[in-house]
């Protein structure tokens, strides 16, 4: 089995939400560990470990909290705990089974980039994600660690959970921003980055929960030794999950890179009554989808790009032969264009178009030429939006179209034939 | 407008001690806005046009921009909704695993569509993007509670007890049936049970 447990602990049986707990299991360790580094020596050491954003982006954690700009303003560290990407559900295990460890990196990552005000944005409908989170974060101010003075250390950091409402788009670091000030999530245009005008436009980072979460693991085990369980340029471990037409459906931890196939067939107990694999997602329904003969391939952020799509959260979906791929586009487009915030032409009537053409199609009212006109709505979307919202519309149903053409031929033409 | 009406909508104490605090917590008033609606759907049901002027003055706030963000949140009801709003996941990982199914058993017990809100307040059915729980599909939530794995069966059973249940309890504060109401109903206020 490829599983390496670092973050995910369930199989101990202890109930992570009682700090007393928490704190048995070597929880706020890292506290000294990082006073006796300082700010930059935590800043450096989160570099050298090379992690790189779970959200989905990728980006260099490190180098993000590096563009915060050398000046006396206010800082604010912003929690992306909206977790919405369609086939993902990994961050709630932190935010209900383990909330200390995201808090502990809150605290960690807080002193690293000298910010006193945190907020953790917990999507809407994620209610024992709230109640779990806000929970933890009492019994820490109670135990002084959180308020004033942290366990005398002279460092002050204040933490507040700040639910959703049911906006996906406020996934996107921007709009989450945006939504924190009480507005309409619409994403903003970048530059000015978050880094030098975020919140309240002040200097701000924003990193994903299993980020944060990843951080006391770091700073507990070396940089070097994160960085060498996965592949180069994806170091440490990373939570991944496997859904939709597998025997064993669940979230498990594996080091970066581990090959795809292996996480279906082995951790994922391979296919529902043993069926071949007509499509998967590799991580949330923003990634172009993948055939059956593409899955070799390491679940990583740079060996997905040579596939065509993306490491996204990770959390598989797998969608087995004997699928109506008109009915899985049509999902997936009625998404999209559900939580386009409406700023951008493109995307706001181009989700739209894809949605009525993949309605037309599944009522059989459109044949096979349809197939272009998806594919040159999405060409028209691509590029030309604010934020990414308009190509995590685009990717998916161009690759549908593009790569499942076959499939999608025969299910209309069974259609018409019915009609 | 309403504000002379009997039944002009105010905070509870309670809530009132919540929004001081709330207001703490962020350097501009709006930041608070999202909190506070979330306080005023808890206490009045759903977000009128009345409810959302209070808002405003609370926060000291142009009605507009309460309504501007009111509006975009799907969470935030800008009218009744039933007191159970049963939400059923219907993207891919639920499709995959028979969310039609669920589909299909709650219009049946319900006897609504999704979108509708039952005549007697006390159901609102409708379908939900992605609730992340994929590992355990199909999902669904009614009102801050969480269901897997859920089969028709399982549904068949938890929707018959909640009538029994609503039955008793009867509809949210600030139910209208908007069917007999009308156009612009919570202008003439007059309908909270609060």
């Amino acid at each position: 089995m490829p599983e390496h447990r670092l973050l995910l602990r369930r199989h101990l049986g202890v109930d992570f939400t009682k700090l007393e707990n928490y704190l048995k299991h070597g929880g706020f360790k890292m506290w000294a560990k990082a006073l006796e580094l300082g700010p930059d020596g935590v800043t450096a050491e989160v570099k050298a470990s090379g992690l790189r954003g779970r959200g989905g982006a990728g980006f260099p954690t490190g180098m993000k909290w590096g563009f915060l700009p050398k000046d006396n303003r206010p800082r604010y560290l912003v929690v992306n705990a909206d977790e919405g990407e369609p086939g993902t559900f990994k961050d709630r295990y932190f935010l209900e089974e383990d909330p200390f460890r995201q808090l502990e990196g809150i605290l960690l990552g807080a002193y690293a980039i000298n910010a006193h005000t945190c907020y953790i944005y917990i999507r809407g409908e994620y209610w024992n994600s709230k109640n779990v989170t806000e929970d933890a974060i009492q019994q820490l101010y109670k135990a002084n660690w959180l308020g004033k003075n942290i366990q005398g250390s002279g460092f002050d950091l204040d933490v507040y959970v700040h639910s959703g409402a049911g906006a996906y788009i406020c996934g996107e670091e921007t709009a989450l921003i945006e939504s924190i000030e009480g507005k309409p999530g619409m994403p903003r245009l970048k530059p000015p980055f978050p880094a030098n005008i975020g919140v309240f436009s002040m200097p701000t980072i924003v990193n994903n929960t299993e980020t944060l979460a990843a951080v006391p693991v770091i700073l507990e085990m070396g940089a070097q030794a994160w960085s060498d369980l996965g592949s180069p340029r994806n170091g440490g471990t990373k939570l991944v999950g496997v859904a939709g037409h597998v025997k064993n459906p669940g979230l498990f931890e594996v080091p970066m890179g581990t090959p795809m196939r292996e996480i279906i067939y082995e951790l994922g107990g391979g296919i529902l009554d043993d069926r071949e694999i007509l499509a998967v997602i590799p991580g949330g329904s923003s990634c172009p989808f993948l055939t059956k003969d593409e899955i070799d391939v390491a679940m990583d952020f740079d060996a997905l790009k040579t596939k065509g799509s993306m490491l996204g959260t990770a959390c598989i979906t797998v969608i087995a032969e004997g699928t109506d791929l008109i009915k899985v586009m049509g999902r997936v487009a009625k998404f999209y264009q559900h939580e386009s915030c409406g700023q951008c032409t493109p995307c706001r009537q181009g989700t739209g178009w894809l949605h009525a053409i993949a309605q037309k199609l599944d009522q059989g009212a459109a044949g096979e030429e349809a197939i272009d006109l998806l594919i040159d709505a999405c060409n028209q979307i691509d590029g030309n939006t604010i934020c990414a919202h308009g190509e995590a519309a685009a990717w998916p149903i161009r690759s549908i179209a593009k790569k499942f053409r076959p499939q999608l031929e025969a299910a209309i033409r069974a259609r018409l034939a019915a009609a | 407008m309403s504000e002379a009406m009997p039944d002009t909508p105010q905070f509870s104490t309670a809530n009132k001690q919540k929004i001081v605090e709330l207001l703490t917590r962020y350097p501009r008033s709006q930041g608070a806005l999202i909190p506070v609606l979330w306080l005023a759907q808890d206490q009045f049901g759903w977000l009128s046009t009345p409810v959302m002027e209070l808002v405003a003055a609370e926060l000291k706030l142009s009605v507009t921009s309460v309504l501007a963000t009111a509006m975009f949140y799907t969470m935030l009801y800008k009218k009744p909704h039933g007191r159970f709003h049963v939400q059923i996941c219907t993207n891919v990982s639920c499709y995959l695993r028979g969310s039609d199914d669920i589909v299909a058993m709650a219009r049946e017990v319900l006897g609504i569509e999704p979108g509708q809100t039952s005549s007697d307040g006390l159901f609102t059915l409708e379908e939900v993007q992605c609730l992340c729980a994929c590992e355990r599909a199909p999902t669904l939530q009614i009102n801050q509670d969480d269901y897997f794995r859920v089969t028709p069966e399982s549904l068949r059973e938890l929707l018959t007890n909640l009538q029994t249940v609503g039955a008793k309890l009867g509809p949210r504060p600030g139910w209208v049936d908007e069917a007999l109401a009308g156009h612009g109903s919570h202008e003439h206020g007059g309908h909270h049970h609060a």
